[in-house]
């Protein structure tokens, strides 16, 4: 039934496809040398022993993974037991991730729906406006947000002066704040996909749903989801995947006790107290997990487009 | 109040705008119930755009609508008993042959096993069983309609509204489905408001035909009385071929005009309300004018050229007043053909003409 060919009228990208391999040529030189090359020393790394001061001892050692996942006591000598602080950290890291996916397409699809139903210039205005703040690099627009935020900052006094709170909210160091940091970083990226698929929606097809007697609830659920998913699926994955490794926003404004995956990762490469082949051991992790979700996106798109 | 029952889509007066330009300027049509009723009507006439007032996509700027004498300015298009063959078919695309034609059937309230029958039966009535399971996608333009039609169909809408629903169909599947469709009403009962631009089809299978020009229209009646008598020189030159051939009004009287011809003979014919003295212009029909002898017809010309078309002839002879005649006549080898060139004359009966109001 798959097998099945398509009837395309608006032609098959089959005949037009010759010149493709030369084309490639310089996408496939960059991908070979600045992403297979890191990730094959990451590996390598992962697996070797660590130096004190960072950097790398060239001898063979599973230390680090055993480090993730094991603890075998302060002098480690006891029988091992499950090391759950890294473990909590990636599911903290996880769970922060996904709420943030979650937020950012509760907002972001009625944000992309309303800039794809204007008309004309007025649709190139709201994009433009959309992607202004991300003119500013990530570092400064999330410091500026702490200080937006701390305790004795504006939104405080705002609400304090308006007498809608008596107390300053605490936000800064919170899950909260670090979910206000993802959230803002990486809106756009749900914004832009679903704006393009929702750009191409037939609303003809809504007309159709509502003719045949659907509600306009049912229509969103049975009718527009459904033909925008790509979109939909798109943008998450440009959100939870950045947000899973970041470590600016948890750093800054989430503290110590909202470590995430990035935050760890980047420490073990940092400074003296570093550990490399664990850094790497980290990162691969992470790297599994983001390909299992990839995995996951790359089966639901092919069972879509039959 | 007996009278509204027999109707079943009343249009009163409706005029539509969008912005400064006027799409519908007052169209007032009363459709009867199972009726099969035909917009006709050139490109760009509105024909789309009054089926989207009567399925509620639009509304109306001015008028009213009324579906079995109740108002419905005030039903969304889901709470109207309508359902539409969309011009552009605007299948779900997600969705299988089945799940496309059982939408409407589910959003009812109809459980999955009845819903699944009836699905099977309008696809068998649309000759699509074999691709129930086939995504839109992976089917032709013309069986992409035909599912257009089915979804339409199942779930017997009071009123069906099809927007050129054959216009994807080649030439023998049209001949067909056109003859099936008209069954489908008729076995159905339901009330058909079929859109087309194509003369030949409205008149084949319509009961009454409507004919739009301008956001206006122009004619209502049977395929009969549209195509011999034409109430306007629009309404003849769209439906069939016609000629029209400028005569001076002597005399207009209960619907008979006395005219005088190009070549000073004299006729008296019937003639479309609103006909006047003065001049004015007289419609006869290719097929019902006949080729005589030189002297011996109603008009006088010379044979201009010869246009084959198979089972016909057209030959176009020019006056001797200037404008320029077409005759219809059989390709068959019992009549002889003027040659090019030939004197000859045209005759016709008085009944196969019409004086038009301009
Ligand atoms: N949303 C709209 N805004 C402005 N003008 C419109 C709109 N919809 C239709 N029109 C105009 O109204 C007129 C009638 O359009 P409509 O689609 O009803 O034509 P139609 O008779 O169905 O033609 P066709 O046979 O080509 O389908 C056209 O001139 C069209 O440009
Ligand atoms: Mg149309």
């Amino acid at each position: 039934m798959a097998e099945l060919p398509k009837v395309n009228p608006e032609g098959s990208a089959k005949t037009y496809s010759g010149f493709g391999i030369p084309l490639i040529f310089p996408a496939w030189i960059i991908i070979g040398f600045f992403l297979v090359i890191p990730v094959a020393m990451m590996l390598v790394y992962s697996f070797l022993t660590k130096e004190f001061r960072g950097g790398v001892i060239w001898e063979f050692s599973i230390s680090a993974y055993d480090q993730f996942f094991l603890y075998r006591g302060l002098f480690g000598d006891s029988p091992p037991v499950i090391e759950w602080t890294y473990i909590s950290i990636f599911w903290r890291s996880i769970w922060q991730a996904g709420l943030a996916t979650f937020c950012c397409l509760i907002i972001g699809f009625p944000t992309a729906w309303f800039i794809a139903t204007r008309t004309g210039r007025n649709k190139t205005i709201w994009l433009f406006l959309i992607t202004i703040p991300y003119w500013v690099n990530l570092l400064i627009r999330t410091i500026s947000m702490k200080f937006l935020i701390r305790d004795n900052g504006p939104l405080n006094e705002f609400f304090l002066s308006i007498g809608l709170i008596s107390e300053p909210f605490h936000i800064i160091n919170t899950n909260f704040a670090v979910q206000l940091g993802l959230f803002y970083s990486y809106l756009p990226f749900m914004v832009l996909p679903i704006y393009a698929a929702v750009e191409r929606y037939n609303f003809a097809l809504s007309e159709a749903a509502a003719d045949l007697y659907a509600s306009r609830t049912v229509t969103l659920f049975k009718v527009i989801l459904p033909t925008v998913r790509p979109g939909i699926v798109a943008g998450c994955i440009l959100v939870f995947v950045p947000s899973l490794g970041a470590f600016l926003a948890p750093d800054l404004l989430g503290g110590a006790k909202n470590f995430m995956i990035g935050s760890l990762i980047e420490e073990q490469f940092k400074g003296a107290a570093g550990n490399w082949p664990f850094g790497a051991a980290a990162s691969m992790i992470l790297l599994s997990l983001v390909l299992i979700v990839l995995t996951f996106y790359a089966r639901n798109q092919t069972k879509g487009q039959i | 109040m007996s009278k509204d029952k027999e109707i079943s889509v009343d249009i009163q007066n409706v005029t539509k705008s969008f912005g400064a330009f006027t799409a519908l300027n007052g169209v007032s049509l009363d459709i009867r119930d199972n009726e099969f009723f035909t917009l006709l009507g050139p490109s760009g006439c509105g024909k789309t755009t009054l089926l989207r007032l009567i399925a509620g996509f639009e509304e109306v700027t001015n008028g009213a609508i009324h579906l079995y004498g109740q108002n419905i300015a005030d039903l969304l298009p889901n709470e109207r008993p309508i359902n539409t063959v969309f011009q552009q078919y605007a299948l779900f695309p997600h969705m299988n042959v089945t799940d496309n034609v059982m939408f409407g059937l589910l959003r009812l309230g109809h459980d999955t096993s009845k819903a699944k029958a009836r699905v099977g039966e309008v696809l068998e009535l649309v000759r699509l069983s074999d691709f129930a399971d086939r995504m839109p996608s992976q089917l032709s333009g013309g069986q992409q309609q035909r599912v257009a039609l089915a979804r339409a169909l199942a779930p017997s809408p009071k009123v069906l509204l099809l927007d050129e629903p054959l216009s994807a169909l080649d030439l023998k599947l049209r001949q067909a489905v056109r003859l099936e469709l008209k069954q489908i009403q008729v076995q159905t009962g339901i009330t058909f408001i079929f859109v087309t631009h194509d003369q030949e089809e409205a008149l084949t299978m319509s009961d009454r035909i409507a004919v739009l020009e301008g956001g206006r229209v122009q004619q209502v009646g049977s395929a009969r009385e549209i195509y011999e008598a034409p109430e306007n020189k629009f309404v003849a030159d769209f439906i069939g071929e016609t000629n029209l051939i400028d005569v001076t009004v002597s005399n207009v009287e209960k619907r008979k005009g006395s005219c005088v011809l190009p070549g000073g003979a004299q006729i008296i014919c019937s003639a479309a309300e609103g006909a006047l003295v003065g001049s004015g212009h007289l419609s006869i029909r290719p097929e019902r004018i006949k080729i005589t002898a030189s002297g011996k017809g109603m008009l006088e010309g010379k044979t201009v050229r010869h246009i084959y078309l198979g089972t016909d002839l057209h030959i176009e002879v020019s006056l001797t007043s200037g404008s320029r005649v077409t005759v219809r006549m059989q390709n068959s080898t019992q009549i002889k053909i003027p040659n090019v060139g030939q004197s000859v004359g045209l005759d016709f009966e008085a009944s196969s003409a019409r004086l038009l109001v301009d």
